[in-house]
């Protein structure tokens, strides 16, 4: 529901600021007036504490910036310089690492939010399309920048995931040495990930403005998937939703102040803290713990398809597991957009949702044994729920009915509050 | 209250997807050897603080034994004054530094007696002599190594890690390696130069460090009794502080951004429940 | 549970005005250790000062040492030198300061200074110049056996840095 502006210029300057750049209006209209669906769950929150995240990363990342050494003999040791000597660089230091880990956190959850309340349905396609696009983004940032202290871990991270490049047939070996700027992954490699890492967030704060763009114009969706009706569906955004948003953030601090307190290490590696070695793998390699769903995905596949071998099938299905999502809202074929009303569809959704926490658990125990049938099983799940489930789920299932508009929701739901 | 379930309900999803795919960091997976013992340190633990007499002696271990074979190219003298650390006196740290000679080629000499600022003074020239002299293997640099280790541990006892801040891994698989010297299982060839270690690599393995330690090897002044196992513990409790020298701050700091949370949290509830009174929502 | 709540301006106020208090705290304590890396750190301070064994340095020799990432002239002056130095009337001086200011009283053969020219920081050149002290060939300010500024743009005399001896031996800057 675009809406009209409510915006009045009262002073003087804003009357003449707002005839040349109105951007006091833009931001008015955006941020204070903007009207709300009132019914919206905390889930609706994760959008404000993942702007938060990327301040938290981008300001953390430029102070890192300004210590680090992006050499591949001093990036090891200078991490450590943050660590031991620059005022608060330990705190910063982890802060950065365990910002990326509970960015993924608050990505994940806004992610399957919007995949249970069928945010991506018409009219939010451009919508979910540019989130798709920050999440690969969001990727490639955190890879590069796993990369950078250039331990052992990050080192063999960079080996594994430029050479899913050499998996394309005729170009890819030339692909690959072309990423890494040299035959193995080398100092040349290092100091370009460093570059791509500082470009990357401003790229992916600039798509946010898109997304942010594209969520005004329709306006958010909310749990009944009934759009707005009139006012009184909804509640301006400010003060509503911005302290709602706000108490939301300050709660997902507290777990995050804990890891980065307490146990800054823990959600990493030990191998990292070895220095890069490139004569020596580490037994065990595993990225970090947001990769490892697509991690699993792409070790699923070991056999050959025709005349695509093994390889080039694991990476195939690695990214086609992501680049699913971007058809997601034409592969979704019911008429109704909230999973609150989709009986059956709520059991395929919880049961994607396990599965995809099982691939996680999967990405980071051997391939072996019992572990590659279950990732075979989980993965084909992963792109059932997609490609079978979501198109012809709708055709066999009743649905619930829908209320009028979200105030007789509300209304409805204390009336059974009440009788409880 | 039921937005407030859903939230936690996130949370609790969120938190499961993250542990699932941490296993690793705890080391999942097989596990043959005998199971690493656990030790209580002063430093686990929301609360915990390095126990100063503890690290002086673990400082002692490394300088009269480890020191020979084991470099800490990140480990400056100045750091023994630090708080939370050692805490030996600027005097002692100086006088210690001075004791050691540094190699440095803007001096005239191209070596002068050390500075608190610098750093500890390396057992070998190169990467080779070091091998040439520890039977081709490179005795790691000590800088970090106790971030570098850890103990394996089941499933599901690594789950309350992430509950109780488990970050002495490095240190218990430290103490575990070094008292962990034993016969060879059955059917187990030990080359020449090779040693049986119930705890390396977590499940057991030869390497080529000998038993560096022996009973009453390090005289400690205090009444800290000479054996290897209380050198082991003070060892690790050394080269965990060596890695992690700002520990206690962070932890203390930690604490009170913990409690600022929590209340200012508790007040947010309170506006955002006023706000949202006179809604119906 | 949505009851309205009875009208209470003074308590809600107050709840607003704390929490916003408390916010205001909690983004200060954030905001000062993000200005506050930039400060030099652990590793800069611990050379902040230094320790030189002057008994290397014989009489008319001069070191060049690295104190604080300047250099520091370390000058083991002659008589001459000295002599020449207390020789120069004060109302000579562009900067007057006289000898005694300039060293240490019963080490007055030691000269200390950073060794960057006081015009545009250039390292000036040791035992020439018109006064027999230093020359800056950047732009030409001539100092003399007191490290003084004599000719030249320089506007002071080269700056001599806090410093004690420990011992007759022993001197520690900064």
């Amino acid at each position: 529901m675009s809406h009209k502006s409510t915006y009045e210029p009262k002073t003087g300057f804003e009357k003449w600021m707002d005839e040349r750049l109105p951007i006091i209006r833009l931001g008015y209209d955006s941020f204070v007036d903007f009207p709300s669906p009132k019914n919206l769950n905390y889930f609706w929150t994760f959008g404000g504490i993942l702007a938060i995240f990327l301040v938290i990363q981008i300001v953390t990342g430029v102070i890192l910036a300004m210590h680090y050494t992006p050499h591949a003999d001093l990036a090891f040791n200078s991490v450590e310089h943050i660590r031991r000597d620059v005022n608060w660089g330990r705190i910063i230091q982890a802060a950065h690492a365990n910002g990326a880990s509970f960015f993924f956190l608050a990505v994940y959850i806004h992610i399957f939010r919007g995949l249970y309340y069928g945010s991506y349905k018409a009219p939010r396609e451009v919508l979910w399309i540019l989130g798709v696009v920050i999440f690969l983004l969001m990727m490639a940032t955190a890879f590069m920048g796993y990369v950078l202290p250039w331990g052992q871990m990050s080192f063999w991270a960079a080996t594994v995931i430029t050479n899913f490049f050499s998996a394309i047939p005729l170009v890819g070996e030339g692909l690959m040495v072309f990423l890494r700027g040299a035959f193995a992954v080398d100092n040349a490699t290092l100091n370009r990930f460093f570059s791509l890492h500082y470009l990357l967030p401003f790229m992916i704060a600039g798509v946010v403005g898109l997304h942010i763009w594209a969520l005004h114009v329709p306006g958010n969706n909310n749990p009944t998937g009934v759009e707005v009706k009139t006012k009184a569906d909804t509640v301006p955004f400010h003060p509503y939703l911005t302290m709602k948003d706000l108490f939301a953030i300050v709660v997902f601090m507290i777990p995050f102040a804990w890891f980065v307190f307490f146990a800054p290490d823990i959600l990493g590696h030990p191998d990292n803290y070895i220095p890069a070695d490139p004569q020596v793998t580490p037994p065990h390699i595993v990225p970090e713990w947001y990769f490892l769903p697509f991690y699993a995905i792409l070790r699923a596949i070991d056999f050959n398809i025709g005349p695509i071998d093994s390889k080039l099938g694991g990476v195939i299905a690695m990214f086609g597991s992501i680049a699913i999502w971007f058809i997601v809202p034409w592969l979704d074929r019911s008429k109704v957009r909230s999973g609150a009303f989709r009986p059956m569809f709520k059991w395929f959704y919880w049961i994607w949702i396990v599965n995809f926490i099982g691939l996680t658990y999967l990405g980071a125990q051997p391939a072996e044994g019992v572990y590659v049938i279950l990732s075979k099983t989980a993965t084909f799940y992963y792109f059932a729920y997609f490609l079978i489930i979501l198109p012809f789920l709708p055709r066999i299932e009743t649905t619930l009915p829908l209320p009028a508009s979200i105030s007789e929701s509300v209304l409805a739901k204390h009336k059974t509050e009440a009788a409880e | 209250m039921k937005k407030l379930n859903s939230l936690i309900g996130a949370a609790l999803i969120a938190a499961s997807g993250m542990l699932a795919g941490s296993a690793y960091a705890a080391g999942g997976g097989e596990h043959s050897g005998p199971e690493a013992k656990l030790i209580d340190w002063t430093f686990g633990g929301v609360f915990g603080t390095y126990d100063k007499a503890q690290l002086q002696r673990g400082f002692q271990v490394f300088q009269e034994v480890c020191s020979a074979c084991h470099g800490a190219e990140l480990f400056s003298f100045r750091m023994l004054e630090k708080e939370g650390g050692p805490e030996y006196s600027e005097a002692q740290v100086k006088a210690l530094a001075a004791s050691y000679t540094i190699q440095d080629p803007e001096h005239i000499d191209g070596e002068r007696s050390g500075v608190p600022a610098d750093k500890w003074p390396s057992p070998f020239e190169t990467v080779q002599d070091a091998k040439d002299a520890n039977g081709g293997v490179m005795p790691p640099d000590f800088s970090v190594l106790a971030k570098a280790r850890n103990v394996p541990q089941k499933f599901p006892n690594w789950i309350g890690n992430y509950f109780t801040a488990y970050q002495e891994g490095g240190a218990d698989y430290i103490y575990n390696l070094l008292t962990g010297y034993n016969d060879a299982p059955e059917g187990v060839e030990v080359g020449a130069g090779q040693y049986w270690n119930d705890h390396f690599h977590g499940t057991g393995g030869t390497l080529a460090m000998a038993p560096p330690l022996f009973d009453e090897m390090v005289d400690y002044e205090g009444e800290a009794p000479e054996t290897v196992d209380q050198y082991a513990k003070d060892i690790a409790a050394f080269m965990m502080w060596l890695a992690e020298p700002d520990m206690t701050s962070r932890k203390a700091l930690g604490f009170n951004v913990l409690m600022f949370l929590f209340l200012f949290a508790g007040m947010m509830y309170m506006v955002k429940r006023k706000l949202w009174s006179s809604v119906d929502h | 549970m949505a009851t309205q709540s009875e009208k209470e301006p003074n308590r809600r106020d107050f709840l607003y005005v704390a929490t916003g208090a408390v916010g205001a705290v909690g983004a200060a304590a954030v905001a000062w250790p993000l200005i506050d890396q930039m400060n030099p750190d652990a590793s800069v301070l611990a050379l902040a000062s230094i320790e030189f064994d002057l008994s290397s340095v014989g009489v008319g020799q001069s070191v060049t040492i690295k104190w604080r990432g300047f250099p520091v002239f370390v000058r083991h002056r002659t008589e001459a030198e000295i002599e020449e130095a207390r020789a120069v009337p004060l109302d000579a001086l562009k900067d007057p300061e006289t000898d005694a200011q300039r060293v240490k009283e019963g080490h007055e053969e030691w000269l200390i200074m950073i060794a960057n020219c006081t015009h545009l920081g250039c390292v000036p050149v040791g035992e020439s110049g018109e006064y027999d002290g230093w020359f800056c060939p950047c732009h030409g300010s001539h100092y003399d056996t007191a490290g003084r500024i004599r000719k030249g743009p320089a506007p002071k005399n080269l700056v001599v840095p806090d410093y004690e001896f420990l011992s007759d031996t022993v001197v520690k800057i900064g």
